[in-house]
């Protein structure tokens, strides 16, 4: 007999799709040429809130290599497209219209208002330039609080408001816990802070693009797009097209982290061209466009109120949010702020909980998902407010916490929002992280320092984070008045040659789907993880799907596969038992084989898929295929949790910050490719770092956006941070097959708040209890100072650098 | 990104150069690495009529010794003046000011000439230039001349350099066996520096015998520091000292207000930093 085969679950494999997309010799959209193809460029407005009052395209008409120049009244003469949202959070929101071109007014800089289509993007480049538009200045909304005021001005004059919709969630009023109100006047301990999320880019590697070909009997869109099935959908719901004439591929897609899953005014305008010019069109955008156009991610106020016993435990969570929804509304924006009503509570056991959530139109580029969409919010409040009320209270913050937290024997446990967390172990994963960290050392180190004033303060901060991935169990969309369900699709071809085809409707755009789903069917079919192949993002062989984000690929998207594979050894089952002459009752499948129980026979699943293919001999009434394909929805979220702790060094002499120690133990459940579930991490706390440190979109008082280049808008490198040390603690999820939970959004929920909690403790003893993000030098070397916790921002000059040369006569 | 549209003319040596820049007009722009060129063109935020790529004039490349002063050619690559070993014998604050420019990938492509003529108030060399007193040697079509490093930065992006003139090289006065730190204040490793200071020292058996003290991005153009030096000479090179001394770093400067420094970080960095700088410098 042969030897059991070694799992594929479990292996840190290299990745499959590695080689092409890091040397870029791949299909990224704008790789692709298709023959006649023209290019379209997008003139976009410079002003925030303008009236149109005239578009002049004659010379631009005129330039060379020019095909058209199309204004809104060319595309949409009936003023009647309008983006689609699929979240209409409650009954009354408001939703503008967010038109393809802007007609008559602008409302946000960046929005466009005509498009150049030429043999050449060169050629439509240099004739934009050569249109002329005419703005009337009208007044530029940007502060949300000033936004929501009576007599406020208007993004939207017809909607009467710049309110899009008030969101409550009450635990007193919902039944699943008490009233908060009631927590506050009998707390023993009250703390009320303000937090602010700062406007993020998502920043993803390759800048969207979109390739339409109309001249096949379906028209063709090749998208940059994390959301090819919902693309599809979308675009022919929004133009009118029918479903079946249109083919979406998402090729290989370079990042998103939420940042392209729109449905594009850009898409849309680009079918429309190539439809009125019946040629192929292509749009690439230019990094600078992408920062002022693509959505931008977080910004809200936050408010939050937390009561406890004097003993530290905790009462009552308040949390009163406004979210800037930027000029429009996106695909999935309104929700996004809710996705973090569920998780404020987090860890911890809130007899009372109250939420809400009021959303504001204002002249900027619209917010939508970012990696981790409403959860990372959430939990910088939770954690940074724990850590408060820790001083408050005169505890350490990690002992508050342990008192709050949800024993590892208390699971399942239902919260105060009524979710049902299936499974956790805080305990292990935070002793598991305070012994890599050397808590007690550092915080020994700590008091030293401090002790002889040393002018290089250590602070220490913690996050212990959950969220709520593996989106959706389709019910609960429902119940949030989602416009779609959260099911995914998984399907198994098995070829003559006994190689194997899987294809899922979850759609990669650098997570390494190929490889992951390789070694889940090889584990689950028995076949070698090389003969495995994974085709995902074009509706033609990927015919149904939901995609990808919020965590989902693994633990809903896998899980079809999976119930796919499960169904090709069930169909094996009986032609294995004829071919063999033996009972299906006596046969076992292990190491893709069946076997008959007591005896040497076998046959594998590669030899039965040759004899279905062949179909000379089977049973009768047996279908002549083993391919299968399956749909599964979620019976519940899945929970991962971890525990993160930061050690800073502050410079108080300067306001400098450097990431010392970064300690991260997360729990993700089974685990299929830790090389994969490392890089997740590692990535993401990158992004999440980075929010507290240096990330910030700021635009000036007329709206213009000021950190429009990766020389404002600071990312870091690697240079820029620490080792870090990773590790995992692994309590499998009970709600799916594989016990997995999900990765890609963990290292950037968590790490935010451990990074700005570490610095607010480094400081603390200046009398410093936040400092607003990003915690850049001035704003730190402020506070200590006895400044504001918000210090800087917005420029008034340019200090040199990139950002700062507009000047054509400057010699090199 | 698509540039506007441009002339493009490569000449092979010097005296082509500065003719084909003579012939372009005012207009023209001079390519050199282009790390800072390129991103201007490809935003259009600059639209030149001529580009007069200087990457087959031979003759301007390398670092060469000429009696009390190294000579750099201006299109010796950043990399390369990392590397070299009369620039860190004789002029080792330049060789640590280029360790700080952006990254590998830039280092490689740009130069030292170029990033001189750019004159971006936030750029790291222009300061250690005017520390170290280096000349600047430029080709225009009736010869060439000479201007003091004082002289060669006038304003934001602007230099001595006529539009018909070039600059092909730079003599720096050897300071031989001065102690020397650049020390940079920036947010992320490729940034722009929000303030830098350049120092450079010569200590004379514990006492500091002279002081050449430069700030980047205090003005439009590096600020010789010299309340800073004069405060330093013979003095004893300790902490003391050396902080009374930074604290005239940021007389008479009137720095820019951005995103990252109001004016009053500005100057405060400044002095923290220049005391850092010197203390390096001079080995305390």
């Amino acid at each position: 007999m042969t030897a059991t085969i070694e799992p594929e679950i479990g292996k840190a494999r290299l990745r499959k799709e590695d080689a092409r997309l890091i040397t870029g010799r791949t299909r990224w959209t704008d790789n692709l040429t298709v023959p006649g193809m023209l290019h379209a460029t997008i003139l976009r407005s410079p002003m925030a809130h303008a009236k149109i009052t005239s578009i002049d395209t004659t010379e631009a008409k005129k330039m060379r290599g020019v095909v058209a120049v199309y204004t809104a009244k060319d595309v949409d003469p009936e003023s009647s497209i309008g983006m689609p949202c699929a979240w209409p959070i409650t009954p009354d929101m408001k939703a503008p219209r967010r038109p393809m071109l802007a007609a008559d007014t602008v409302n946000f800089a960046g929005e466009g208002v005509a498009v150049v289509i030429a043999r050449s993007a060169a050629e439509a480049r240099d004739a934009m330039e050569a249109i002329e538009v005419d703005y009337e200045d009208l007044p530029v909304v940007l502060d949300i609080e000033e936004a929501l005021k009576d007599g406020a001005d208007l993004v939207h004059p017809d909607l009467e408001t710049n309110k899009n919709a008030l969101w409550v969630f009450d635990s007193g009023e919902a039944g699943t816990g008490a009233s908060v109100e009631d927590a506050i006047r009998d707390a023993e301990v009250t703390v009320t802070r303000r937090f602010r999320q700062q406007r993020l880019v998502p920043a993803f590697m390759e800048p969207r693009s979109v390739l339409v070909d109309p001249t096949s009997s379906q028209l063709t869109m090749w998208s940059a797009t994390q959301v090819p099935h919902i693309l599809r959908t979308m675009t022919a719901l929004t133009l009118g097209i029918e479903e079946h004439k249109i083919r979406v591929i998402a090729p290989d897609v370079g990042g998103g982290f939420g940042g392209k899953i729109g449905v594009l005014p850009e898409e849309l305008l680009t079918v429309t061209v190539a439809r009125k010019l019946n040629k192929p069109v292509k749009w690439t955008e230019t990094r600078s466009e992408c920062m002022m156009t693509a959505h931008h991610g977080r910004d809200q106020i936050q408010d939050i109120t937390i009561t406890a016993k004097r003993d530290g435990t905790v009462t009552g969570l308040k949390v009163d949010l406004i979210a800037d929804m930027g000029a429009y509304l996106g695909l999935v924006a309104p929700g996004v702020p809710i996705l973090g009503a569920f998780m404020f509570n987090a860890i911890y056991k809130f007899p009372a909980y109250r939420f809400a959530c009021t959303n504001v139109f204002t002249n900027k580029t619209i917010t939508d998902a970012y990696r981790g969409a409403g959860r990372p919010e959430a939990t910088f409040a939770i954690e940074r407010i724990m850590d408060e009320l820790a001083v408050e209270l005169g505890m350490d913050p990690m002992e508050l916490r342990e008192k709050n937290w949800i024993k590892h024997e208390e699971f399942p446990f239902t919260t105060v929002c009524g979710l049902t967390y299936d499974s956790g172990n805080y305990e292990a994963a935070t002793s598991k992280a305070m012994e890599l960290f050397d808590y007690d050392g550092l915080r020994r180190e700590q008091k030293e320092r401090r002790d002889r004033n040393d002018p290089v303060q250590l602070g220490i901060g913690i996050s212990t984070f959950t969220e709520m991935c593996g989106l959706a169990p389709s019910r609960v969309l429902g119940s949030l008045d989602y416009g779609a369900g959260g099911w995914e699709h998984g399907a198994i071809r098995m070829l003559p040659t006994g190689k194997v085809e899987v294809i899922t409707g979850s759609s990669p755009h650098g997570q390494g789907h190929e490889t992951a789903w390789s070694q889940i069917v090889a584990d689950q079919l028995g076949v070698p993880f090389e003969d495995v192949e994974v085709l995902h993002g074009d509706t033609q062989s990927s015919h149904k799907g939901l995609d990808t984000y919020g965590s989902r690929s693994l633990a809903v998207g896998a899980i079809a596969v999976v119930k796919a594979a499960e169904k090709v050894i069930a169909k094996a089952k009986p032609i294995a038992a004829h071919m063999m002459e033996a009972s299906e009752d006596d046969l076992e499948f292990a190491n893709g084989k069946f076997t008959v129980r007591g005896t040497d026979k076998s046959t594998a699943i590669q030899d039965i898929a040759l004899a279905v293919f062949a179909a000379h001999d089977l049973p009768d009434g047996v279908e002549p295929t083993l391919d299968s394909e399956a749909v599964y929805d979620p019976e519940n979220f899945s929970f991962p949790h971890g525990t993160h702790l930061a050690a800073v060094d502050v410079d108080t002499e300067t306001g400098r910050v450097t990431l010392r120690k970064y300690v991260c133990v997360d729990d993700i459940g089974v685990v299929v490719n830790p090389l994969i579930a490392d890089g997740q991490v590692h990535g993401g706390l990158a992004q999440g770092i980075a929010q507290a440190l240096y990330e910030e979109a700021v635009y000036d008082e007329s709206g213009t956006l000021q950190s429009g280049t990766f020389a404002d808008y600071l990312l870091p490198s690697a240079a820029d941070l620490p080792s870090f040390t990773t590790d995992r603690t692994e309590t499998p999820s009970t709600t799916n097959p594989l016990g997995v939970k999900g990765v890609g959004e963990a290292g950037t929920i968590a790490s935010t708040p451990a990074v700005v909690n570490a610095v607010v403790d480094a400081v603390r003893h200046f009398g410093v209890n936040d400092i607003e993000m990003p915690t850049t030098p001035m704003r730190v070397w402020t506070a200590i100072n006895g400044g504001p916790s918000d210090a800087g921002g917005l420029g008034s000059e340019s200090g040199g650098g990139l950002g700062s040369i507009d000047v054509p006569g400057g010699q090199q | 990104m698509i540039p506007a549209n441009f002339d493009y003319v490569a000449p092979a040596g010097v005296d082509e150069a500065v003719r084909a820049l003579a012939e372009a007009g005012e207009d023209a722009k001079v390519l050199a690495g282009g790390q800072s060129l390129l991103p201007v063109l490809r935003m259009r935020l600059a639209a030149p009529t001529t580009i007069v790529d200087l990457r087959k004039v031979g003759d301007m490349r390398g670092v060469r010794e000429d009696g009390d002063a190294i000579v750099i050619g201006a299109m010796t690559t950043h990399y390369e003046v990392q590397r070299d070993p009369l620039v860190a014998e004789h002029a080792e604050l330049i060789k640590l000011a280029t360790d700080t420019v952006a990254d590998p990938q830039v280092r490689h492509r740009g130069t030292f000439g170029g990033a001189l003529a750019h004159a971006d108030p936030a750029g790291d060399l222009p300061a250690p230039a005017v520390a170290l007193g280096a000349e600047f040697v430029i080709a225009g079509p009736s010869g060439r001349r000479t201007v003091p490093a004082a002289e060669f930065f006038v304003d934001f992006f602007t230099t001595a350099l006529q539009p018909d003139e070039l600059l092909v090289e730079v003599r720096v006065p050897k300071h031989t066996g001065w102690g020397a730190h650049y020390e940079k204040f920036n947010r992320v490793a490729q940034a722009w520096s929000i303030v830098g200071v350049a120092a450079c020292v010569r200590a004379d058996g514990g006492t500091i015998a002279e002081a050449r003290v430069a700030l980047t991005n205090m003005a439009a153009t590096p600020v010789r520091a010299t309340g800073v030096e004069n405060a330093l000479v013979g003095q004893p090179a300790n902490a003391e000292s050396i902080k009374a001394a930074a604290a005239h770093a940021a007389e008479g400067t009137s720095p820019t207000a951005d995103g990252n420094a109001d004016e009053r970080y500005r100057k405060h960095l400044a002095e923290v930093l220049t005391g850092r700088a010197v203390a390096a410098a001079a080995g305390s």
